[in-house]
């Protein structure tokens, strides 16, 4: 039983965390391909520009001497999420929009969002330096231990977990009711399906744009945060997981929100699973078996663990060329 | 005055012109069709008056305003509706958000005009909760008529309404036109059967070569031998 315990925490519940940041991550890179049609590679360090924006409001509140019952950075975060909305729009403002009204190619707001990319970093690097960061300013995260019956070993999970999976869930289902029952979402999907069509209908596209960027850039700032939250904030620690990301993003069908979902879900719990170590779950039959027990049977060395999302791509991309989601063709 | 009036107008895409003179008029309460060989400019004339293409000359008037070159996302403020040709629905939303999305620059009540709607296209209302890309083409074609009168037009714009349509729905179509038509709204209109639609036209246009060759009501187009000759196919 112990072993299985194990196994929750090591394959299950890592899976559960990593794959709600790439679905967090992934709903903003699909909606802004949906709308704006290029893939935005900045997307990673919006996430860091948002972490670090959490962070300087939680030591502003540390300072402050606020107590709170939440962890301060998670409450500091609602604020910096609206801060990174705007800055994404500004971002968008100054760097994407004159490109897209003077009509440039796709291809050329990849390269400006590559350039975006390069920017934010040395921003960031250049006021907060390199080292990393805890975001716990206040007190040490809380660990909560859940006895399991019949185990001695326990279910571990921590309190920024549980706070991510919890955000994850009304996120979605927020996402879910803004797309499909408010006025502004609807004209967001009716934009992403055909533009023309929606520019012939009177829809008001700088809304839809503002819109994309709010939720792109709101979430990117979430889903950095509750990363930083559950390790550490690094400078670099949101454009290492802007592969899966984008992985997720097309496995799920591209421009599809729910794809993406089920995409970061899809990349999170293979790669956590590829990199458990299965022969722990075999230990307890190891009489039974006709083989010796190797004492490692990952089916990925954890320094490959970055190979796992593109597999699942070349995967998908052959069986079901469109993503999960039936999305669009690149 | 003219609810709509073209003068010499000049179009085209980039440096490529193709509209090189067309004039056009059309009294509230008539519906215009525009006939012509392949590359004429009828479609590209629609697409001007909608905003969709570079104007480098003449003026186009619509109800005492000038909406020459006017973005497209203005026209449906002015009343002013397009249904194109090809992908005039919205495929991955139901029928029912395709009409809202119809009415998006509306802010006051429509739901009496989504009422008339389904209406007119019974069976949109059976598949009201359906994604509009999962319809048959003439049903589409309903969707794509029913997002358009969402505005309450003064006047629709229908670019080949019976393109890819079988003759049955073809005759469907023309009747659905003179319904509108009836209930006040103008209608321009290019299509390839030019004969049936010159028959319910009060007004007729041959162009070619991106200019008019004939203008006249639809009725004397029809018997005018030069045009069936020359573009009636006999």
């Amino acid at each position: 039983m112990n072993e299985f315990v194990f196994f929750l925490n090591k394959g299950l519940t890592s899976g559960l965390i990593i794959g709600s940041i790439y679905a967090l991550g992934a709903i903003g890179v699909t909606l802004i391909f949906g709308i704006l049609r290029f893939a935005h590679f900045a997307h990673g360090d919006m996430m860091t520009l948002g972490a670090f924006v959490t962070l300087i409001l939680t030591a502003v509140l540390a300072a402050m001497g606020i107590v709170l019952p939440l962890p301060l950075a998670f409450v500091a975060m609602f604020p910096a999420m609206i801060i990174t909305a705007v800055l994404a729009i500004g971002l968008d403002r100054v760097f994407y929009k004159p490109l897209r009204q003077a009509g440039a190619k796709p291809v050329i707001l990849v390269m400006a969002s590559v350039g975006v990319t390069l920017m934010l970093q040395g921003l960031i690097r250049l006021f907060a330096g390199v080292r990393s960061r805890n975001m716990f300013v206040e007190a040490p995260k809380e660990i909560f231990q859940i006895p399991f019956p019949g185990a001695s070993r326990k279910l571990v999970i921590t309190e920024p977990q549980v706070l991510l999976i919890l955000f994850t869930i009304i996120a979605v289902i927020a996402l879910h009711w803004f797309l499909t029952r408010s006025r502004l979402g609807k004209a967001m999907r009716a934009v992403s399906d055909n533009p023309d069509l929606a520019k012939i209908t009177g829809i008001n596209t700088n809304h839809v744009v503002w819109a994309t960027w709010i939720i792109g850039g709101s979430l990117a700032c979430a889903a950095g945060t509750l990363l930083s939250m559950d390790v550490t904030l690094k400078p670099d620690l949101s454009f290492n997981i802007l592969l899966p990301i984008f992985a997720a993003t097309i496995v799920g069908g591209i421009g599809q929100p729910y794809g993406a979902i089920a995409g970061g879900f899809l990349v999170g719990f293979c790669e956590s699973l590829a990199v458990f170590n299965w022969a722990i779950l075999l230990r307890p039959f190891k009489d039974d078996l006709w083989f010796e027990i190797p004492r490692n049977m990952a089916l990925v060395p954890t320094e490959y663990k970055l190979m796992v999302p593109f597999l699942i791509l070349i995967i998908v991309l052959i069986y079901r060329p469109t993503g999960i989601f039936k999305g669009r063709v690149l | 005055m003219s609810l709509l009036d073209i003068t010499d107008l000049e179009a085209g895409y980039g440096q490529m012109s193709i509209l090189k003179g067309v004039n056009m008029s059309l009294e509230a309460g008539e519906i215009g069709v525009i006939v012509g060989p392949n590359g004429a400019g009828k479609s590209t004339t629609l697409k001007a008056i909608f905003g969709m293409l570079n104007i480098t000359g003449g003026a186009i008037r619509f109800d005492g305003n000038d909406i020459t070159g006017m973005r497209s996302e203005k026209l449906a403020e002015h009343r002013i509706a397009f249904v194109p040709q090809e992908n005039n629905v919205f495929a991955s939303l139901s029928v029912h958000e395709n009409l809202e999305m119809g009415a998006y620059v509306r802010r006051d009540d429509f739901s009496d005009v989504l009422d008339h709607v389904y209406e007119i296209f019974p069976p949109l209302k059976e598949k009201r909760d359906q994604p509009a890309g999962e319809l048959s083409g003439g049903q589409r074609q309903m969707v794509a008529f029913g997002r358009a009168l969402m505005i309450e037009p003064k006047l629709i714009l229908l670019d080949e309404p019976t393109a890819g349509l079988s003759p049955m729905f073809m005759s469907q179509i023309f009747d659905r036109v003179i319904a509108i038509n009836k209930t006040g709204v103008t209608v321009a209109m290019v299509e390839q059967n030019a004969k049936q639609a010159l028959a319910i036209a009060h007004k007729g246009f041959v162009l070619a070569g991106g200019q008019n060759s004939y203008t006249d009501s639809g009725q004397n187009l029809l018997n005018n031998p030069e045009v069936a000759r020359s573009f009636l196919g006999g």
